[in-house]
Protein backbone atom coordinates (compact mmCIF):
# COMPACT_ATOMS: atom_id res chain seq x y z
CA UNK A 1 0.00 0.00 0.00
CA UNK A 2 1.40 3.53 0.87
CA UNK A 3 5.20 2.16 1.31
CA UNK A 4 6.56 5.70 1.81
CA UNK A 5 4.80 6.56 5.25
CA UNK A 6 7.23 6.19 8.30
CA UNK A 7 4.41 4.73 9.99
CA UNK A 8 0.92 5.64 9.89
CA UNK A 9 -1.09 5.55 13.14
CA UNK A 10 -4.43 3.78 13.44
CA UNK A 11 -7.08 5.95 13.79
CA UNK A 12 -8.97 5.78 17.21
CA UNK A 13 -12.26 7.55 16.53
CA UNK A 14 -14.72 7.49 14.24
CA UNK A 15 -16.98 10.63 13.95
CA UNK A 16 -19.90 8.70 11.88
CA UNK A 17 -22.73 11.93 10.77
CA UNK A 18 -25.52 9.78 10.61
CA UNK A 19 -27.72 12.39 8.63
CA UNK A 20 -27.82 16.22 8.44
CA UNK A 21 -31.29 16.23 8.88
CA UNK A 22 -31.85 18.10 12.32
CA UNK A 23 -34.89 19.67 14.08
CA UNK A 24 -32.86 22.69 15.47
CA UNK A 25 -31.06 25.45 13.20
CA UNK A 26 -28.05 26.02 15.49
CA UNK A 27 -26.56 29.62 14.14
CA UNK A 28 -23.23 27.64 14.91
CA UNK A 29 -23.21 24.54 13.26
CA UNK A 30 -20.45 22.82 12.10
CA UNK A 31 -22.24 21.01 9.57
CA UNK A 32 -21.03 22.60 5.99
CA UNK A 33 -23.31 25.17 4.59
CA UNK A 34 -24.34 23.11 1.97
CA UNK A 35 -26.69 20.06 3.70
CA UNK A 36 -26.65 16.43 2.30
CA UNK A 37 -29.96 15.53 1.43
CA UNK A 38 -31.97 12.52 2.80
CA UNK A 39 -32.35 11.14 -0.77
CA UNK A 40 -28.10 10.74 -0.65
CA UNK A 41 -27.70 9.25 2.69
CA UNK A 42 -25.50 6.07 3.38
CA UNK A 43 -28.00 2.85 3.85
CA UNK A 44 -27.73 0.43 7.16
CA UNK A 45 -25.55 -2.32 5.36
CA UNK A 46 -23.43 0.79 4.50
CA UNK A 47 -22.78 1.81 8.02
CA UNK A 48 -22.59 -1.45 9.08
CA UNK A 49 -19.65 -2.42 7.15
CA UNK A 50 -18.05 1.25 7.88
CA UNK A 51 -18.55 0.35 11.34
CA UNK A 52 -17.08 -3.06 11.20
CA UNK A 53 -13.87 -1.96 8.87
CA UNK A 54 -13.57 1.01 11.59
CA UNK A 55 -13.11 -1.32 14.53
CA UNK A 56 -10.61 -3.86 12.41
CA UNK A 57 -8.44 -0.70 11.96
CA UNK A 58 -8.27 -0.09 15.65
CA UNK A 59 -11.03 2.58 16.22
CA UNK A 60 -12.52 2.47 19.49
CA UNK A 61 -15.16 5.33 20.18
CA UNK A 62 -17.75 6.12 17.35
CA UNK A 63 -19.36 9.16 17.86
CA UNK A 64 -22.91 9.05 16.44
CA UNK A 65 -23.55 12.35 15.44
CA UNK A 66 -25.51 14.87 12.72
CA UNK A 67 -27.52 16.23 12.75
CA UNK A 68 -29.97 14.62 14.98
CA UNK A 69 -28.53 10.89 14.63
CA UNK A 70 -32.06 9.34 16.49
CA UNK A 71 -34.24 10.44 13.21
CA UNK A 72 -32.39 7.48 11.70
CA UNK A 73 -34.98 4.99 11.59
CA UNK A 74 -32.26 2.02 12.11
CA UNK A 75 -30.18 4.19 14.70
CA UNK A 76 -31.16 1.53 17.25
CA UNK A 77 -29.18 -1.61 14.51
CA UNK A 78 -26.60 1.14 14.22
CA UNK A 79 -25.50 1.40 17.88
CA UNK A 80 -26.41 -2.73 17.78
CA UNK A 81 -23.32 -3.19 15.84
CA UNK A 82 -21.12 -0.73 17.70
CA UNK A 83 -21.70 -2.85 20.72
CA UNK A 84 -20.97 -6.12 18.40
CA UNK A 85 -18.00 -4.63 16.89
CA UNK A 86 -16.59 -3.65 20.48
CA UNK A 87 -16.75 -0.11 19.61
CA UNK A 88 -17.69 2.45 22.27
CA UNK A 89 -20.59 4.41 21.27
CA UNK A 90 -21.21 7.81 22.14
CA UNK A 91 -24.54 9.11 20.77
CA UNK A 92 -24.36 12.98 20.31
CA UNK A 93 -28.00 14.06 20.21
CA UNK A 94 -29.76 17.15 20.52
CA UNK A 95 -32.53 15.13 22.97
CA UNK A 96 -35.91 16.86 21.20
CA UNK A 97 -38.42 15.13 18.26
CA UNK A 98 -38.91 11.77 18.70
CA UNK A 99 -35.07 11.25 20.77
CA UNK A 100 -36.45 10.63 24.15
CA UNK A 101 -39.40 7.49 22.46
CA UNK A 102 -35.97 5.75 21.41
CA UNK A 103 -33.92 6.02 24.04
CA UNK A 104 -34.60 2.65 26.02
CA UNK A 105 -34.23 0.65 23.08
CA UNK A 106 -31.05 2.41 22.09
CA UNK A 107 -29.93 1.41 25.99
CA UNK A 108 -30.83 -1.94 25.16
CA UNK A 109 -28.99 -1.92 21.98
CA UNK A 110 -26.00 -1.52 24.25
CA UNK A 111 -25.57 2.57 23.83
CA UNK A 112 -22.07 3.31 26.43
CA UNK A 113 -22.98 7.05 26.61
CA UNK A 114 -25.07 10.14 25.75
CA UNK A 115 -23.85 13.69 24.55
CA UNK A 116 -27.09 15.92 25.11
CA UNK A 117 -26.56 19.47 23.78
CA UNK A 118 -28.33 22.65 25.52
CA UNK A 119 -28.41 25.74 23.55
CA UNK A 120 -29.25 27.82 26.50
CA UNK A 121 -30.31 27.59 30.27
CA UNK A 122 -32.87 30.12 29.92
CA UNK A 123 -35.95 28.59 28.01
CA UNK A 124 -36.19 31.76 25.84
CA UNK A 125 -32.75 31.96 25.25
CA UNK A 126 -32.00 28.53 24.27
CA UNK A 127 -34.85 28.78 21.61
CA UNK A 128 -34.10 31.68 20.01
CA UNK A 129 -30.52 30.30 19.69
CA UNK A 130 -32.05 26.71 18.56
CA UNK A 131 -34.47 28.42 16.09
CA UNK A 132 -37.06 25.67 17.60
CA UNK A 133 -39.46 26.11 20.19
CA UNK A 134 -40.43 23.73 22.89
CA UNK A 135 -36.97 22.18 22.75
CA UNK A 136 -35.76 22.95 26.70
CA UNK A 137 -38.89 21.02 28.14
CA UNK A 138 -37.79 17.87 25.73
CA UNK A 139 -34.27 17.87 26.45
CA UNK A 140 -35.29 18.08 30.18
CA UNK A 141 -36.90 14.91 29.76
CA UNK A 142 -34.57 13.50 27.70
CA UNK A 143 -31.65 13.83 30.53
CA UNK A 144 -33.99 12.59 33.23
CA UNK A 145 -34.67 9.16 31.24
CA UNK A 146 -30.70 9.27 30.30
CA UNK A 147 -29.59 8.91 34.43
CA UNK A 148 -33.04 6.84 34.90
CA UNK A 149 -31.39 4.24 32.53
CA UNK A 150 -28.02 4.47 34.01
CA UNK A 151 -26.36 5.87 31.29
CA UNK A 152 -23.69 8.50 31.45
CA UNK A 153 -24.72 11.48 30.36
CA UNK A 154 -22.44 14.63 29.06
CA UNK A 155 -24.02 18.23 28.57
CA UNK A 156 -22.83 19.95 25.93
CA UNK A 157 -22.81 23.80 25.40
CA UNK A 158 -21.42 25.64 22.99
CA UNK A 159 -20.52 29.01 23.90
CA UNK A 160 -20.64 32.32 21.97
CA UNK A 161 -21.78 35.77 23.01
CA UNK A 162 -25.55 35.02 23.38
CA UNK A 163 -24.69 32.51 25.85
CA UNK A 164 -21.43 33.31 27.86
CA UNK A 165 -23.59 34.74 30.86
CA UNK A 166 -25.01 31.23 31.59
CA UNK A 167 -21.51 29.57 31.75
CA UNK A 168 -22.73 29.29 36.26
CA UNK A 169 -26.07 28.14 35.23
CA UNK A 170 -24.58 25.42 32.78
CA UNK A 171 -22.81 24.18 35.42
CA UNK A 172 -25.84 24.43 37.99
CA UNK A 173 -27.69 22.66 34.91
CA UNK A 174 -25.49 19.20 34.91
CA UNK A 175 -25.41 19.18 38.40
CA UNK A 176 -29.14 19.45 38.87
CA UNK A 177 -29.43 16.75 36.34
CA UNK A 178 -27.03 13.98 37.46
CA UNK A 179 -24.34 15.01 34.53
CA UNK A 180 -21.11 12.87 35.00
CA UNK A 181 -19.50 15.28 32.16
CA UNK A 182 -19.94 18.75 31.08
CA UNK A 183 -18.46 20.48 27.85
CA UNK A 184 -17.79 23.84 27.68
CA UNK A 185 -17.12 24.65 24.03
CA UNK A 186 -16.64 27.53 22.93
CA UNK A 187 -17.52 28.21 19.33
CA UNK A 188 -15.05 27.13 16.31
CA UNK A 189 -15.63 29.32 13.40
CA UNK A 190 -16.04 26.61 10.86
CA UNK A 191 -19.47 26.29 8.73
CA UNK A 192 -22.31 27.77 10.44
CA UNK A 193 -20.26 29.58 12.72
CA UNK A 194 -18.29 31.35 10.24
CA UNK A 195 -20.89 32.95 8.57
CA UNK A 196 -22.54 34.24 11.83
CA UNK A 197 -19.46 34.78 13.35
CA UNK A 198 -19.61 38.52 13.94
CA UNK A 199 -23.28 37.65 16.08
CA UNK A 200 -21.33 34.72 17.92
CA UNK A 201 -17.85 36.39 18.81
CA UNK A 202 -17.93 36.99 22.73
CA UNK A 203 -15.62 39.88 23.97
CA UNK A 204 -12.29 39.13 25.68
CA UNK A 205 -13.15 40.31 28.88
CA UNK A 206 -16.12 38.36 28.64
CA UNK A 207 -14.44 34.73 27.63
CA UNK A 208 -11.61 35.56 30.56
CA UNK A 209 -14.38 35.49 32.94
CA UNK A 210 -15.88 32.41 31.71
CA UNK A 211 -12.79 30.40 32.30
CA UNK A 212 -12.72 31.68 35.86
CA UNK A 213 -16.01 30.45 36.61
CA UNK A 214 -15.09 27.03 34.66
CA UNK A 215 -11.29 26.86 36.37
CA UNK A 216 -13.76 27.46 40.05
CA UNK A 217 -16.43 25.23 39.95
CA UNK A 218 -13.75 22.26 38.53
CA UNK A 219 -12.13 22.47 42.01
CA UNK A 220 -15.62 22.59 44.19
CA UNK A 221 -16.76 20.12 42.30
CA UNK A 222 -14.19 17.45 41.42
CA UNK A 223 -15.45 13.93 41.78
CA UNK A 224 -18.90 14.79 40.94
CA UNK A 225 -18.52 16.64 37.93
CA UNK A 226 -15.92 16.11 35.24
CA UNK A 227 -15.81 19.54 33.22
CA UNK A 228 -13.80 19.70 29.96
CA UNK A 229 -13.14 23.49 28.42
CA UNK A 230 -12.62 24.18 24.88
CA UNK A 231 -11.44 27.56 25.10
CA UNK A 232 -11.83 29.92 21.99
CA UNK A 233 -9.08 29.56 19.67
CA UNK A 234 -9.71 33.35 18.23
CA UNK A 235 -7.78 34.75 22.03
CA UNK A 236 -5.10 31.86 22.04
CA UNK A 237 -1.60 32.01 22.04
CA UNK A 238 -1.17 28.35 19.97
CA UNK A 239 -3.42 26.54 18.37
CA UNK A 240 -5.13 23.66 19.05
CA UNK A 241 -4.10 20.64 17.75
CA UNK A 242 -6.69 19.95 14.93
CA UNK A 243 -9.08 16.54 15.34
CA UNK A 244 -5.04 15.54 17.36
CA UNK A 245 -3.64 15.99 13.71
CA UNK A 246 -4.61 15.59 10.38
CA UNK A 247 -5.25 11.89 9.73
CA UNK A 248 -3.58 10.48 12.91
CA UNK A 249 -6.55 10.34 15.21
CA UNK A 250 -10.18 10.84 13.64
CA UNK A 251 -11.95 9.84 10.58
CA UNK A 252 -14.99 11.29 9.83
CA UNK A 253 -17.66 9.81 7.32
CA UNK A 254 -20.30 12.31 5.85
CA UNK A 255 -24.12 11.30 5.25
CA UNK A 256 -23.60 10.08 2.00
CA UNK A 257 -19.98 8.26 2.77
CA UNK A 258 -17.59 11.09 2.13
CA UNK A 259 -14.59 10.38 4.47
CA UNK A 260 -12.85 13.53 6.07
CA UNK A 261 -10.03 14.07 7.94
CA UNK A 262 -11.76 16.92 10.15
CA UNK A 263 -15.66 17.27 9.65
CA UNK A 264 -14.62 21.06 8.05
CA UNK A 265 -11.92 19.71 5.51
CA UNK A 266 -14.35 20.14 2.55
CA UNK A 267 -14.05 24.12 3.16
CA UNK A 268 -10.36 23.27 1.53
CA UNK A 269 -10.81 23.65 -2.24
CA UNK A 270 -8.70 21.20 -4.48
CA UNK A 271 -9.10 18.28 -2.02
CA UNK A 272 -9.61 14.65 -3.26
CA UNK A 273 -12.10 12.69 -0.76
CA UNK A 274 -12.70 9.02 -1.28
CA UNK A 275 -16.44 7.49 -0.57
CA UNK A 276 -17.04 4.52 1.32
CA UNK A 277 -19.39 3.44 -1.63
CA UNK A 278 -16.43 3.22 -3.27
CA UNK A 279 -13.42 1.85 -0.94
CA UNK A 280 -12.90 0.69 2.22
CA UNK A 281 -11.99 2.61 5.21
CA UNK A 282 -8.90 0.72 5.30
CA UNK A 283 -7.98 1.88 2.19
CA UNK A 284 -9.07 5.45 2.55
CA UNK A 285 -7.63 6.08 5.66
CA UNK A 286 -3.83 4.92 4.43
CA UNK A 287 -4.63 5.99 0.85
CA UNK A 288 -6.87 8.81 0.39
CA UNK A 289 -5.54 11.88 -1.33
CA UNK A 290 -7.01 14.01 1.12
CA UNK A 291 -5.75 12.49 4.18
CA UNK A 292 -2.39 12.34 2.40
CA UNK A 293 -2.62 16.19 1.69
CA UNK A 294 -1.30 16.99 5.41
CA UNK A 295 -0.54 14.04 7.44
CA UNK A 296 2.58 14.31 9.12
CA UNK A 297 4.99 17.31 8.68
CA UNK A 298 6.57 17.16 5.18
CA UNK A 299 3.44 19.57 3.66
CA UNK A 300 4.70 22.53 6.30
CA UNK A 301 5.87 25.96 5.88
CA UNK A 302 7.84 27.89 8.00
CA UNK A 303 7.14 29.34 10.19
CA UNK A 304 5.67 25.96 11.25
CA UNK A 305 8.65 23.53 9.19
CA UNK A 306 11.55 24.46 12.22
CA UNK A 307 9.37 24.87 15.08
CA UNK A 308 9.73 22.45 17.77
CA UNK A 309 6.37 22.42 18.07
CA UNK A 310 5.24 21.09 15.20
CA UNK A 311 4.47 17.01 16.39
CA UNK A 312 2.57 18.79 18.97
CA UNK A 313 0.04 20.99 17.52
CA UNK A 314 0.77 19.55 13.74
CA UNK A 315 0.57 23.44 12.59
CA UNK A 316 -3.20 23.48 13.94
CA UNK A 317 -6.14 23.72 11.84
CA UNK A 318 -5.91 23.65 8.02
CA UNK A 319 -9.53 24.88 7.60
CA UNK A 320 -9.27 27.58 9.78
CA UNK A 321 -5.69 28.63 7.95
CA UNK A 322 -7.60 28.37 4.59
CA UNK A 323 -10.58 30.90 5.78
CA UNK A 324 -7.98 33.25 7.19
CA UNK A 325 -5.13 33.39 5.02
CA UNK A 326 -6.69 32.28 1.83
CA UNK A 327 -3.72 29.44 2.39
CA UNK A 328 -4.55 25.70 3.88
CA UNK A 329 -0.85 25.15 4.18
CA UNK A 330 0.14 28.34 6.02
CA UNK A 331 0.54 28.47 9.76
CA UNK A 332 -2.51 28.44 11.95
CA UNK A 333 -3.17 32.27 12.20
CA UNK A 334 -4.47 31.52 15.87
CA UNK A 335 -0.51 30.85 15.95
CA UNK A 336 1.69 33.81 17.58
CA UNK A 337 3.95 32.71 15.31
CA UNK A 338 1.58 33.34 12.37
CA UNK A 339 2.51 36.72 10.26
CA UNK A 340 -1.61 36.90 10.73
CA UNK A 341 -1.55 36.65 14.21
CA UNK A 342 -2.24 40.44 15.11
CA UNK A 343 -5.17 40.72 12.51
CA UNK A 344 -7.26 38.12 13.73
CA UNK A 345 -7.04 39.39 17.10
CA UNK A 346 -7.59 42.53 16.12
CA UNK A 347 -10.63 40.88 14.08
CA UNK A 348 -12.04 38.70 16.93
CA UNK A 349 -11.98 42.00 19.27
CA UNK A 350 -13.85 44.46 16.20
CA UNK A 351 -16.12 41.62 15.93
CA UNK A 352 -17.02 41.13 19.33
CA UNK A 353 -17.64 44.46 20.09
CA UNK A 354 -20.81 44.54 17.53
CA UNK A 355 -23.06 45.40 20.10
CA UNK A 356 -26.84 45.38 18.40
CA UNK A 357 -28.88 42.31 19.12
CA UNK A 358 -27.46 39.53 17.03
CA UNK A 359 -29.11 38.32 13.92
CA UNK A 360 -28.24 34.98 13.09
CA UNK A 361 -28.55 33.34 9.69
CA UNK A 362 -30.06 30.24 11.01
CA UNK A 363 -28.66 27.00 9.69
CA UNK A 364 -31.12 25.13 7.05
CA UNK A 365 -31.22 23.64 3.76
CA UNK A 366 -31.39 26.02 1.82
CA UNK A 367 -30.35 29.48 2.25
CA UNK A 368 -33.08 31.22 1.01
CA UNK A 369 -34.57 32.35 4.40
CA UNK A 370 -31.98 34.18 5.45
CA UNK A 371 -32.84 37.10 7.01
CA UNK A 372 -32.32 40.42 5.67
CA UNK A 373 -30.72 41.93 8.11
CA UNK A 374 -28.05 39.55 9.07
CA UNK A 375 -24.85 40.18 9.36
CA UNK A 376 -22.25 39.84 6.38
CA UNK A 377 -20.47 36.63 6.52
CA UNK A 378 -17.23 37.70 7.48
CA UNK A 379 -15.06 35.09 6.48
CA UNK A 380 -12.63 37.49 4.79
CA UNK A 381 -9.68 38.89 5.76
CA UNK A 382 -7.26 38.33 3.20
CA UNK B 1 -15.26 18.82 48.27
CA UNK B 2 -14.23 15.67 47.67
CA UNK B 3 -13.40 13.29 50.00
CA UNK B 4 -10.32 10.75 49.87
CA UNK B 5 -10.45 7.02 48.77
CA UNK B 6 -10.50 4.84 51.95
CA UNK B 7 -9.45 1.20 51.57
CA UNK B 8 -13.05 -0.18 52.82
CA UNK B 9 -14.32 1.77 49.87
CA UNK B 10 -15.94 -0.60 47.30
CA UNK B 11 -16.00 0.51 43.73
CA UNK B 12 -17.30 -0.15 40.92
CA UNK B 13 -17.42 0.49 37.02
CA UNK B 14 -20.11 2.34 35.80
CA UNK B 15 -22.52 1.53 32.56
CA UNK B 16 -20.38 3.71 30.15
CA UNK B 17 -16.67 2.56 32.02
CA UNK B 18 -16.31 -0.58 29.80
CA UNK B 19 -12.49 -2.64 30.02
CA UNK B 20 -11.36 -4.36 26.87
CA UNK B 21 -8.16 -5.53 25.22
CA UNK B 22 -7.45 -3.31 21.94
CA UNK B 23 -5.85 -6.15 19.16
CA UNK B 24 -4.83 -3.66 17.29
CA UNK B 25 -2.05 -1.66 20.01
CA UNK B 26 -1.99 -4.75 21.90
CA UNK B 27 -2.88 -3.03 24.90
CA UNK B 28 -5.78 -3.29 27.52
CA UNK B 29 -7.81 -0.17 27.75
CA UNK B 30 -10.28 1.48 29.63
CA UNK B 31 -12.82 3.26 27.82
CA UNK B 32 -15.27 6.08 28.98
CA UNK B 33 -17.04 9.31 27.58
CA UNK B 34 -14.68 10.81 25.27
CA UNK B 35 -11.52 9.45 27.02
CA UNK B 36 -9.19 5.75 26.39
CA UNK B 37 -7.33 5.36 29.46
CA UNK B 38 -4.29 3.26 28.54
CA UNK B 39 -3.67 0.20 31.09
CA UNK B 40 -0.45 -1.25 31.87
CA UNK B 41 -0.77 -5.06 32.62
CA UNK B 42 -1.37 -4.15 36.65
CA UNK B 43 -3.53 -1.62 36.19
CA UNK B 44 -5.55 -3.68 33.62
CA UNK B 45 -5.52 -6.12 36.71
CA UNK B 46 -6.96 -3.63 39.54
CA UNK B 47 -9.67 -2.68 37.17
CA UNK B 48 -10.12 -6.05 36.75
CA UNK B 49 -11.04 -6.70 41.01
CA UNK B 50 -13.42 -3.48 40.61
CA UNK B 51 -16.43 -5.46 40.71
CA UNK B 52 -18.55 -3.76 43.52
CA UNK B 53 -18.02 -6.42 45.83
CA UNK B 54 -14.37 -6.35 46.71
CA UNK B 55 -13.21 -3.06 48.55
CA UNK B 56 -9.87 -1.46 47.74
CA UNK B 57 -8.29 -3.52 50.99
CA UNK B 58 -9.10 -6.32 48.87
CA UNK B 59 -7.88 -5.18 45.58
CA UNK B 60 -4.44 -4.71 47.52
CA UNK B 61 -4.35 -8.19 49.00
CA UNK B 62 -5.25 -9.92 45.98
CA UNK B 63 -2.27 -7.86 43.79
CA UNK B 64 -0.23 -8.17 46.70
CA UNK B 65 -0.15 -11.93 46.56
CA UNK B 66 -0.38 -12.26 42.75
CA UNK B 67 2.96 -9.88 42.52
CA UNK B 68 4.84 -10.91 45.25
CA UNK B 69 5.34 -6.97 46.10
CA UNK B 70 5.25 -5.35 49.70
CA UNK B 71 1.71 -4.08 50.22
CA UNK B 72 2.64 -0.41 51.14
CA UNK B 73 3.94 -0.09 47.68
CA UNK B 74 1.06 -2.15 46.12
CA UNK B 75 -1.05 0.08 48.12
CA UNK B 76 -0.22 3.38 46.80
CA UNK B 77 -0.50 2.34 42.73
CA UNK B 78 -3.54 1.44 43.68
CA UNK B 79 -4.76 4.13 45.67
CA UNK B 80 -3.26 6.70 42.89
CA UNK B 81 -4.63 4.94 39.91
CA UNK B 82 -8.45 4.13 41.68
CA UNK B 83 -8.26 7.80 43.02
CA UNK B 84 -7.58 9.39 39.40
CA UNK B 85 -10.15 7.29 37.92
CA UNK B 86 -12.98 8.49 40.60
CA UNK B 87 -11.98 12.22 39.92
CA UNK B 88 -12.24 11.92 36.31
CA UNK B 89 -16.03 10.35 37.09
CA UNK B 90 -15.50 6.98 35.10
CA UNK B 91 -15.81 4.99 38.79
CA UNK B 92 -18.41 5.26 41.30
CA UNK B 93 -18.07 4.23 44.78
S1 LIG C 1 -25.48 22.14 16.17
FE1 LIG C 1 -27.70 22.44 16.39
S2 LIG C 1 -28.43 22.45 14.24
FE2 LIG C 1 -26.37 21.57 14.19
S3 LIG C 1 -26.72 19.39 14.32
FE3 LIG C 1 -26.36 20.12 16.41
S4 LIG C 1 -28.42 20.52 17.24
FE4 LIG C 1 -28.63 20.36 14.99
S1 LIG D 1 4.64 27.72 14.24
FE1 LIG D 1 3.38 25.99 13.59
S2 LIG D 1 4.14 24.23 14.73
FE2 LIG D 1 4.95 26.09 15.74
S3 LIG D 1 3.49 26.56 17.38
FE3 LIG D 1 2.84 27.72 15.58
S4 LIG D 1 1.38 26.41 14.52
FE4 LIG D 1 2.49 25.10 15.97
Amino acid sequence: MNASAPELPAPIGLLAELTHRCQLRCPYCSNPLELDKRSGELDTATWRRVLSEAAALGVLHVHLSGGEPTIRTDIVEIIAHCARTGLYSNLITSGVGGALEKLNALADAGLDHVQLSFQAVDKANAERIGGFVNAQAQKMAFAGRVTALGLPLTLNAVIHRGNIDEVDRFIDLAVALGARRLEVAHTQYYGWASMNRAALMPTKADVDRSIQIVETARKALEGRLLIDLVVPDYYATYPKACVGGWGRRLINVTPSGRVLPCHAAETIQGLEFWSVRDRTLADIWTSSPAFMAYRGTDWMLEPCRSCDRKERDWGGCRCQALALTGDASATDPVCVYSPYHARIKTLAAAEASVNAKSTYVYRSFSLGDRPASAGSPAGDVS
Amino acid sequence: MRELLRLDDVLRLPRGSRLRFDDVRGTHVLLAPERTFDLDAVAADVLGFVDGIRSVDDIVTALAEKYVEDRGVIERDVIDLLDELLRKRVLDR
